[in-house]
C-alpha cells in the first residue's frame, strides 16, 4: 500500500478496542457495535423462508445454499483452523445421504432419528476412513481426500449395491416447506456460531497450534493424530448432516450426492467470502449458489459466466469479503507520510 | 561430585542414528542424573540436534536405547515421551504465529500431561488457564502489565520468542527440559537475564540438558559437558576439565589454533 514516499496506516476504531473485553456491556453503543452484525445476519437469515414464501423454487434454493454453507463452514474450519485442506466434501455428503437412506427406507427410522444418527455415525466412519490419511500434510491430504468420493461412487456403481445407479428412493420427506427451510437455517446459524466459539475455546487453540505448527504440538505432549481426529470428526459430522438433510429433501439418495460441485462449490465459496472469518464462508454460499441458480437460463453459457464472477473476485478482491469488511468495520485507515 | 548419590534420569547408551551413509551419532552413552544441567557441545553439524531429536522421540534412533528413569523410551512417539515429562526447545523457534503469546501456552496447559497434574494454582478450567499462563510468562521475563504477553506471537522479537519456547516447556511443569540452542541469536544483556532464569529452573528441580554454542554462559551454568564431533562422543566431564582439554581444544577451537601458527 505504498506510494511516493506515504502508506496507509490502519488504527483499530476506538469501539473495537473497549468492545474487546468486559467493556462490552458499559454502554448501548458498544453493545449495538456487537450484536449489530450478528443481528442482520441471523434476522435475514431466518427471515429468508417467509421472503420466499410465495416462490417454493426459491424457497428450495435457500435449503440448498444451507447445504453448501454447512460445507463450506466444514472446510474454512478444516483448512483455515486445523489445516487439513479437504477437497472430498462429498464424501461427507454421499456418506451422511446413503446412512440416512439406509436408517430411513431399511431400518424404518423416522427423520427425527434417521438423520441425527446418519451425521454421528457419518463422522464415525469417516473420521475412520480419513484416520490413515491424517499423519499427510498440505497437498498430499488434498489429493487423497478427493479420492474418496469417487472411490465410493465407483464401488457403489461397479458392485450394484445400494440401489445401484438409481439410488434409494422412497425416502420420508419433511412435514411441509417450513420445516425444510427452518431446519436448515436454524443448524447452519447453530454451526457457524458453534464453529466460531470452538476455535477461541482452548480446545480450538489445541487444533489452531496444530495448524500453525504441529511440532510444537507433538512437544507438548499432545498428540496430533487425536487432534486431527476429532477435527475432521467434526467437520465430517456438520458435512454428514447437510448430506443427510440434502437426501431427505430429495427424498432419495443416490450417485449425485457424490458430485464434484459439492467438493468444489465449498471452496470456491471460502476463497470469496474470506478465508478464516467462518462467517464468510457463509457469505460465500450465500453469493454462490444462488448465482448459479440465476445462470441457469444462460444454458451451457452458464458455466462461463460462473467462472468469469469467479475469476474477477479472486483477481480484484483475493482477500474475500469478510476479511475486507470485517477490516472496514473494525479500523479506520489514513495516509502518513514516511 | 556426589553423583552416586542423585538417581539418573535419563540414561542413554549405544545411541546411533544414520541418515544414509552419515553417522549422526555414533554409539552415544551418556547418563542424565536428577537436578544435573548437562551442557552437550560441540561444532556445527556434529550431532547435538539429532540426540535431542532421538532422546525426544522426534527421530527414531538406529540402534541403543534411552531410558527415562525405569523406562524404555527408546522410539516412542514424542507426545508420548513429553507426557511422561521430558521436554524440549527447538533450535529454530515454533510458536504459534498465530496467536496472542499467552496463548501460546494454553496448549501446554490443556495438555494431558497438565491436566492430569491439575491444580495450576488456578485450576483447570477455561479463563483460567489464561491466568496460568500469563503467570508463566511473568516468571519468564514477559512483563505482566506490558502489552508484549498479549501481542502476537508472530510480532515478537527473538529474546521474547526464546523465552515464550522455555515457557512452553515449563507449562507443561516437567522432570526434563532439554534446550536447544536457547542463547543462540540472543544479545549478550538478553543472555544475561536468561542465565537466572535457567538456575531458577535448576533450583526448582528440573533437569536441564542444554546446547549450546555460547560457552562461556553455558559454563556458567552447568554442571558437566559432553562434547560431540562428527557423532562421536569424544569426552565428558566437569566444565573446567572440558575446556582444558586438548581434544576439545582441537575439535572444537581448532580453527583458531592453526590461525595462531600462520
Amino acid at each position: 500500500m505504498t506510494e511516493e514516499g506515504r502508506r496507509k496506516e490502519r488504527i483499530d476504531r476506538g469501539i473495537k478496542v473497549r468492545t474487546n473485553g468486559l467493556y462490552a456491556i458499559s454502554g448501548w453503543p458498544e453493545l449495538s457495535y456487537l450484536i449489530f452484525p450478528r443481528f442482520i445476519l441471523i434476522a435475514g437469515m431466518l427471515s429468508l423462508p417467509v421472503v420466499f414464501g410465495f416462490a417454493p423454487y426459491w424457497r428450495r434454493v435457500v435449503c440448498i445454499v444451507c447445504v453448501y454453507a454447512l460445507l463450506s463452514l466444514a472446510f474454512d474450519f478444516l483448512a483455515n483452523f486445523v489445516g487439513l485442506i479437504n477437497l472430498g466434501s462429498s464424501f461427507f455428503i454421499g456418506m451422511g445421504g446413503y446412512l440416512t437412506a439406509i436408517l430411513n427406507v431399511n431400518l424404518g427410522l423416522p427423520p427425527v432419528l434417521s438423520i441425527p444418527l446418519a451425521t454421528v455415525l457419518g463422522a464415525a466412519i469417516c473420521t475412520l476412513v480419513l484416520l490413515p490419511c491424517l499423519p499427510l500434510r498440505g497437498i498430499y491430504f488434498a489429493i487423497v481426500t478427493l479420492m474418496f468420493p469417487l472411490i465410493l461412487e465407483k464401488l457403489i456403481q461397479a458392485f450394484n449395491i445400494l440401489g445401484g445407479t438409481n439410488g434409494i428412493m422412497g425416502l420420508d420427506g419433511f412435514p411441509n416447506a417450513w420445516w425444510e427451510g427452518y431446519t436448515a437455517i436454524i443448524v447452519t446459524l447453530a454451526v457457524l456460531f458453534g464453529l466460531r466459539r470452538l476455535v477461541n475455546e482452548d480446545v480450538g487453540l489445541v487444533l489452531r497450534g496444530v495448524k500453525d505448527n504441529d511440532q510444537a504440538v507433538r512437544a507438548s505432549g499432545i498428540s496430533v493424530t487425536f487432534c486431527k481426529a476429532l477435527a475432521v470428526f467434526i467437520a465430517s459430522g456438520i458435512g454428514c448432516f447437510a448430506g443427510a438433510f440434502l437426501s431427505h429433501l430429495y427424498m432419495w439418495a443416490g450417485l449425485s450426492l457424490f458430485a464434484l460441485d459439492f467438493s468444489i462449490m465449498p471452496i470456491a465459496a471460502t476463497v470469496i467470502g474470506g478465508g478464516g472469518t467462518l462467517v464468510g464462508a457463509l457469505i460465500g454460499s450465500f453469493i454462490l449458489v444462488p448465482l448459479s441458480e440465476l445462470l441457469r437460463s444462460f444454458g451451457t453459457l452458464r458455466v462461463v459466466f460462473y467462472s468469469l464472477v469467479l475469476t474477477a473476485f479472486i483477481v480484484f478482491k483475493s482477500e474475500g469479503i469478510m476479511v475486507y469488511a470485517q477490516r472496514k468495520y473494525h479500523q479506520f485507515e489514513r495516509w502518513v507520510k514516511v | 561430585m556426589g553423583e552416586g548419590l542423585k538417581p539418573p534420569v535419563i540414561t542413554v547408551e549405544g545411541l546411533t542414528k544414520h541418515f544414509g551413509g552419515v553417522y549422526a551419532l555414533k554409539d552415544v552413552s551418556f547418563t542424565l542424573h536428577e537436578g544435573d544441567i548437562l551442557g552437550i557441545i560441540g561444532p556445527n553439524g556434529s550431532g547435538k540436534t539429532t540426540l535431542i531429536n532421538c532422546v525426544t522421540g522426534f527421530l527414531k534412533p538406529d540402534a541403543g536405547t534411552v531410558r527415562f528413569r525405569d523406562r524404555d523410551i527408546t522410539g516412542l512417539a514424542p507426545h508420548k515421551i513429553a507426557r511422561l515429562g521430558v521436554t524440549r526447545t527447538f533450535q529454530v523457534m515454533r510458536p504459534y504465529y498465530s496467536l496472542p503469546a499467552y496463548k501460546n501456552l494454553i496448549i501446554p496447559l490443556w495438555s494431558p500431561r497438565v491436566r492430569k497434574l491439575g491444580g495450576w494454582r488456578g485450576g483447570g478450567r477455561h479463563g483460567d488457564r489464561d491466568t496460568v499462563a500469563v503467570d508463566i510468562l511473568e516468571e519468564i521475563g514477559f512483563e505482566r502489565d506490558s502489552y508484549v504477553p498479549y501481542k502476537m506471537a508472530s510480532s515478537l522479537p527473538t529474546g521474547y520468542l526464546k523465552r515464550l519456547e522455555l515457557a512452553r516447556c515449563i507449562a507443561l511443569r516437567p522432570e526434563v527440559v532439554i534446550c536447544d540452542e536457547v542463547f543462540s541469536g540472543l544479545s549478550m544483556s538478553e543472555i544475561a537475564t536468561m542465565v537466572p532464569l535457567i538456575e531458577k529452573l535448576q533450583m526448582e528441580g528440573m533437569t536441564l540438558i542444554m546446547v549450546e554454542h555460547r560457552l562461556r554462559e553455558l559454563f556458567r551454568v552447568a554442571n558437566r559437558v559432553m562434547v560431540l564431533s562428527y557423532g562421536d562422543k569424544i569426552m565428558e566431564g566437569d566444565p573446567e576439565v572440558v575446556i582444558e582439554d586438548e581434544r576439545v581444544k582441537e575439535v572444537y577451537l581448532g580453527w583458531e589454533g592453526e590461525a595462531e601458527d600462520d
